[in-house]
């Protein structure tokens, strides 16, 4: 049986359906059978992210109200034979997933696939409800600045007692991905570190993934930041975070955490 | 600490985490029922029965671990008061 990520943050912006994409295709990458779900009806953009837009004909509605065979809607990538896409409806509203229906796809799902990576729409509505109910793990993505982690804050809260898992009483297992980190600016006292954000939101860290332009260019091709340009930093820090993920015992290294020439001359200290 | 620091701006960082953690610590709390965030309360309202508060004056720090909760409340009392409330 397959496992459920959710990927999820409350606020909006912070790199979700990036994520999803990179998490996804660098499951995919090791060999393992994935498929990425947007469960953003109404604003789908996870075929953009993946490149596969111009390919989509049927979405997880058209499943859920049988208009559709699950294997019809399912997109394959074409770079990865074992990634496939299952894309959200652009014209109907949130309303049309029901609970019922959205168990019935998982379940699905995790027959035929290893993982079942679940793109999170913004908010703490019916659609961030409905993408994390079936998870067994949660990917909270959270950039360092005060709103994205008050908003992590409250989602952890949620998945601790919304999710399926949590009302028979178990323990979803929960990780946090801080994304856009600059490392630089951390040390200089001007943003959040990793271990602000730990203190506060006290979930273990899975990945820490450096502000980076290979993000913006991975997204403007329509390529998840893994295929795109596999040796670029946030893609590292993504292939690390999957290894992780899939239980490795790695440790944790800050990306682009070096000095630069004035660092060096006046040794700076953060307060 | 360097020449070039007095030429700096404050640090923004450790006041965000001071601000999430104080948050985070009243948000997280089903109403009333958490016991630092209920004491910053009253312990304000009896300041405040006394002197008058200047929100702006009053620090409120949280820390912790899974051990001890640690509340750390600043408040300024401008000398005026004192000699009135004597």
């Amino acid at each position: 049986m397959g496992k459920v990520i959710v990927v999820t943050s409350g606020k909006g912006g912070v790199g979700k359906t990036t994520s999803t994409a990179a998490l996804g295709a660098a499951l995919a990458q090791r060999g393992e059978k994935v498929a990425v779900v947007d469960f953003d009806v109404g604003l789908r953009n996870l075929d953009l992210v993946m490149g596969a837009e111009r390919r989509v004909v049927y979405d997880i509605v058209n499943v859920i109200q049988g208009d559709a065979k699950l294997p019809q809607a399912l997109i394959r990538d074409k770079r990865l034979e074992n990634l496939f896409l299952l894309p959200a409806s652009q014209t109907r509203d949130k309303d049309a997933l029901t609970p019922e229906g959205v168990e019935i796809v998982m379940n699905d799902l995790k027959r035929y696939f290893d993982w079942i990576v679940c793109d999170s729409p913004a908010g703490i509505e019916r659609g961030a409800t409905l993408a994390m109910r079936h998870a067994d793990v949660a990917v909270v993505v959270t950039n360092p600045e005060v709103s994205s982690v008050r908003d992590s804050d409250r989602i952890i809260g949620l998945l601790d007692a919304k999710t399926a898992k949590a009302e028979r009483g178990e323990r979803i297992e929960k990780h946090l991905l801080l994304t856009r980190y600059d490392a630089v600016r951390a040390e200089r006292g001007d943003m959040l570190k990793v271990e602000d954000v730990l203190d506060i939101l006290s979930i273990p860290l899975i990945g820490i993934i450096p502000e980076s332009t290979d993000v913006l260019r991975a997204s403007n091709l329509g390529s998840p930041v893994t295929l795109a340009d596999a040796r670029s930093a946030p893609a590292m820090a993504y292939f690390d975070a999957v290894r992780r993920l899939t239980g490795e015992p790695l440790p944790i290294t800050i990306p682009g955490e070096k000095r630069g020439i004035f660092g060096k001359i006046f040794g700076r200290k953060a307060a | 600490m360097s020449v070039f620091n007095l030429f700096r701006k404050q640090r923004s960082a450790p006041t965000a985490r001071e601000r999430l953690q104080v948050l985070l610590a009243h948000e997280r709390a089903p109403a009333g029922s958490d016991l630092v965030a209920q004491l910053r309360e009253e312990i304000l309202a009896v300041i405040a029965r006394h002197v008058e508060l200047d929100h702006d004056r009053v620090r409120v720090k949280m820390d912790g671990d899974e051990h001890v909760s640690i509340l750390e409340i600043d408040v300024e009392i401008p000398l005026s008061a004192v000699v009135q409330a004597a």
